[in-house]
């Protein structure tokens, strides 16, 4: 019995603790600031590149024992330490309970439809107006309420002693606007923790004209997709002349037991979606081999065309001439400095270039740059020699993902646009009018009150007062 | 005409304007506070103009479709755009409250804005797009952010304006707050423009400039003696503005501008940003960072700086509606908001690394 009650009371107790809003300043707290620490250290980053920051703050001596600290403690990949996701799990426990505490006294509010008030109640209110009509009592109500109904406001009316009282309310509901709000939160974090729990996020890198049945997590474990997705192709296009990226594109097929079902050119803001998976476009590489093909359309000078695919050191021949080709150097950037030396200014194919040598009869003719992107280096002595890519020498990286929580996510978005627009952009409006018999006319007295937005309601009030003030 | 003519006139109306201004609140009459107006909404069209000159421009060069021509994708432009959202907010402002009386305070420092943004020699050159930028959210999110940036600021202003009128007490810990406050934020300010001054032949691409290079005249410069000089120099400042504080309050009452409004305004404002911020800055990021990356939230440097950011001003709301917080205490909150905000807009770009390395290119 007494360990009833004493359980009962640890309950209470934790209830409490959850119910303030002191918990949540102090959490709030806790989160931003670790977070900023967490923006300061690089996360699932290289150790070195950490000690090397740290160095700058406590000096190279005590540096690694710093890092080996935060390591421990978790800040070198803290968005995914358990710690973290405690501190997220007390936030969104402290959000709920908070919302539960204060939500009876305001469903009591948005359940309690606007009632007839006294008229000590109606002179304490702040937005007022009074108006002198020449109609009677009856008259006068009639229009005012038709005036209410015209801005939108549906008035009951109650008889009383010398005249009506007319009230109306607007937007009850608004005062919903923070659960709401409350509510998109959670739902933003529910689907975060489904795509935690039954999703992946993965990375795979495919050469051109590979394929894979798996993804790699960044530990290095593989994840079986279900089905296979091959490169075809990738390329890298620039701005005229310059090294400024235009466009990544992976050219993406799906297949499944050897078939092909789908198919798709993906580049950085339009990914691949099949089966729940999601292939984007995240980087790429440069890793020829020998097997690399030289793509080129050859014409003659006497118009002939042909295209050619060979590899470094394989000889192709100009359509209707006796004169061969062959690669014998390449550069995936060439440049070239002030001396007109040429070199290879990066690692990546910012600027594919061929040293193809011609012969005819196995004799040497003569040796020529050939670079894609500048077609004025096509033309040879014995016609047009366009190259046009060096297949399988790059590598597209994809990031794979799925998330079966994401539409949770979104919806949660959505809902929180609502919630805000309703919190803050709507607001809930009362509106009384009463009018008694005055020597004959009617005197109206308008009295309102908003819990928002006292000012542009206020106009709202001066225009209901000029109409009921106006004759029709 | 191209758009840096358009930015020129708007600089010089934006100055004008706050000559007008001054002369409205010495002389009270009403035809000068209308000069005052126009020239500020002449300067705000002229600004405009220029603003869609250069989307065109960079349309014409781009060869992308318009949404995504926006120019908005380097400090230069993104500087703009803000000063752009700051003059239109103060016209709301001046519109709906029919109060001229801060109009002298922001239009001068729109102009020296721009001034400056044309002095520096910061990059104005158009960049075409890199790929992580081809996205029709450019625009949703960026213009977004920046509308709640320009609201947080004149939160900043009107929070810090009540806090200045309403302290007098030399050792109380409010005047303390407010002095440091603003003598760091204008030490900070004066520090990167002398950078900018200093370095200014120097510098070709802004974001590796501002990389090896702020502060590099002032607080890190390699002469020890210099850098001293530009501590010591911040500590006198803010000495200064300790001691002479009593003036800027003389100053502000002078323009007649009450407490009450400037409580209500900075709510005002917050209640503005906040949901801007949170639709166009957290919300359409993630739906965008989702389509481009494959992850709506990274906890990259610059979205967990919006979210702390985004804590304060939820502090501030939840403070004000629930505690029932008024007058200074929630003006301090409001100052710590635009704190966060300088640092999520520029101190993430300038100093850490992560994902959105954009604004400070």
């Amino acid at each position: 019995m007494s360990g009833d009650e004493k359980n009962k009371g640890i309950v209470e107790r934790i209830w409490d603790l959850f119910s303030s809003i002191k918990l949540a300043v102090v959490v709030f707290t806790i989160i931003s600031a670790t977070s900023i620490v967490g923006t300061v250290i690089e996360q699932q980053a290289e150790p070195e590149r950490n000690i090397k920051l740290l160095a700058k703050f406590v000096g190279v001596d005590f540096a690694p024992t710093a890092f080996r600290i935060l390591d421990t403690l978790g800040f070198t990949d803290m968005f995914r330490s358990w710690w973290f996701m405690a501190l997220l799990f007390i936030f969104t426990a402290n959000l709920v309970i908070c919302s539960f505490e204060r939500l009876p006294k305001i469903w009591k509010l948005v359940k309690e439809p606007v009632k007839p008030v006294t008229a000590e109640r109606l002179n304490a209110l702040s937005i007022k107006r009074e108006i002198i009509l020449k109609e009677k009592v009856d008259k006068a109500a009639e229009h005012a309420g038709a005036v209410l109904k015209r801005n939108g406001f549906r008035a009951g009316e109650r008889k009383e002693d010398n005249g009506v009282q007319l009230y109306a309310e607007k937007g009850r509901y608004s005062r919903l606007g923070v659960y709401i709000t409350h509510l998109s939160i959670l739902l933003i974090l529910g689907g975060a923790v489904i795509g935690m729990v039954f999703g992946f996020n993965g990375s795979l890198n495919l050469p051109e004209g590979m394929s894979s049945v798996v993804a790699y997590k960044s530990s290095g474990m593989q994840i079986p997709l279900g089905f296979e997705v091959r490169c075809d192709n990738f390329n890298v296009s620039f701005y005229d002349n310059t090294d400024t990226p235009k466009s990544y594109k992976s050219w993406l097929t799906i297949l499944e037991s050897g078939k092909e079902v789908k198919g798709k050119v993906i580049d950085v803001n339009n990914p691949l979606q099949y089966k729940g998976i999601t292939f984007y476009q995240a980087s790429y590489g440069y890793a020829p081999t020998r097997n690399s093909i030289f793509k080129f359309s050859v014409t003659s000078n006497a118009g002939t065309r042909g295209e050619v695919n060979v590899k470094f050191g394989e000889p192709f021949t100009i359509p209707g001439t006796a004169v061969t080709g062959k690669v014998i150097d390449f550069s995936p950037a060439i440049g070239m400095d002030e001396s007109g030396k040429l070199y290879t200014y990066a690692e990546m194919m910012n600027n594919p270039a061929a040293f193809v040598e011609f012969s005819e009869n196995g004799k040497m003719k003569y040796r020529q740059w050939i670079l894609v992107r500048l077609p004025q280096t096509w033309k040879v002595a014995d016609g047009t020699v366009e190259f046009k890519h060096l297949w399988g020498a790059q590598y597209t990286g994809l990031q794979v993902r799925r998330d079966p929580g994401v539409w949770l996510v979104y919806l949660g978005c959505m809902v929180m646009a609502m919630g805000l627009y309703t919190a803050f952009f709507m607001g809930h409006s009362r509106i009384w009018i009463w009018v008694r018999d005055d020597k004959g006319g009617a005197k109206v007295t308008i009295a309102a009150s908003v819990n928002k937005n006292k000012i542009s309601f206020e106009h709202k009030v001066d225009k209901i007062a000029k109409e009921i003030g106006s004759k029709k | 005409m191209d758009s840096s003519q358009f930015f020129g006139i708007a600089s010089i109306a934006y100055i004008l304007a706050m000559v007008a201004y001054i002369a409205y609140l010495a002389f009270k009459n009403s035809v000068v506070g209308v000069i005052a107006t126009t020239i500020t909404v002449v300067g705000f069209i002229s600004h405009t103009i220029a603003f869609i000159l250069r989307w065109k421009e960079f349309y014409e060069i781009g060869q992308m479709g318009i949404l995504r021509a926006i120019p908005l994708t380097n400090l230069y432009e993104s500087l703009i755009f803000f000063v752009w959202c700051v003059i239109l907010a103060y016209l709301i402002i001046e519109w709906k409250y029919k109060n001229r009386s801060f109009g002298a305070f922001i239009t001068p420092i729109a102009g020296m804005a721009l001034a400056f943004i044309d002095i520096s020699g910061m990059d104005k050159n158009i960049h075409p797009l890199i790929p992580a930028l081809q996205s029709n959210w450019l625009l949703a999110h960026v213009t977004m952010s920046f509308l709640s940036y320009a609201a947080f600021a004149i939160s900043f202003a009107t929070s810090m304006m009540y806090l200045i009128i309403t302290t007098e007490d030399k050792k109380s810990a409010p005047y303390i707050f407010w002095t440091i406050a603003l003598g760091v934020f204008v030490s900070v300010f004066l520090a990167m423009g002398i950078d900018f001054l200093v370095f200014k032949v120097a510098m070709s691409s802004p974001e590796s400039f501002i990389k090896s290079y702020l502060f590099k005249a002032t607080y890190r410069n390699s002469s020890g003696a210099v850098s001293l000089v530009s501590y010591v120099g911040t500590a006198a400042f803010i000495f200064v503005i300790w001691k002479y504080g009593y003036l800027l309050r003389n100053v502000i009452t002078s323009f007649s501008i009450s407490q009450d409004l400037l409580d209500d305004l900075t709510y005002k404002s917050v209640a503005v940003g906040f949901p801007i911020f949170t639709l166009g800055g957290l919300i359409f990021g993630a739906v965008w960072a989702d389509q481009a990356w494959g992850r709506y939230w990274s906890w990259d440097p610059k979205e967990t700086w919006s979210l702390v950011t985004w804590f304060v001003y939820a502090f501030y709301l939840h403070a004000r509606f629930l505690r029932g917080w008024r007058g200074r205490r929630i003006a301090v909150v409001a100052v710590v908001g635009f704190v966060c905000t300088v640092f999520t807009y520029l101190g993430v770009n300038l100093l850490l690394s992560g994902l959105h390395s954009y604004g400070g290119g």
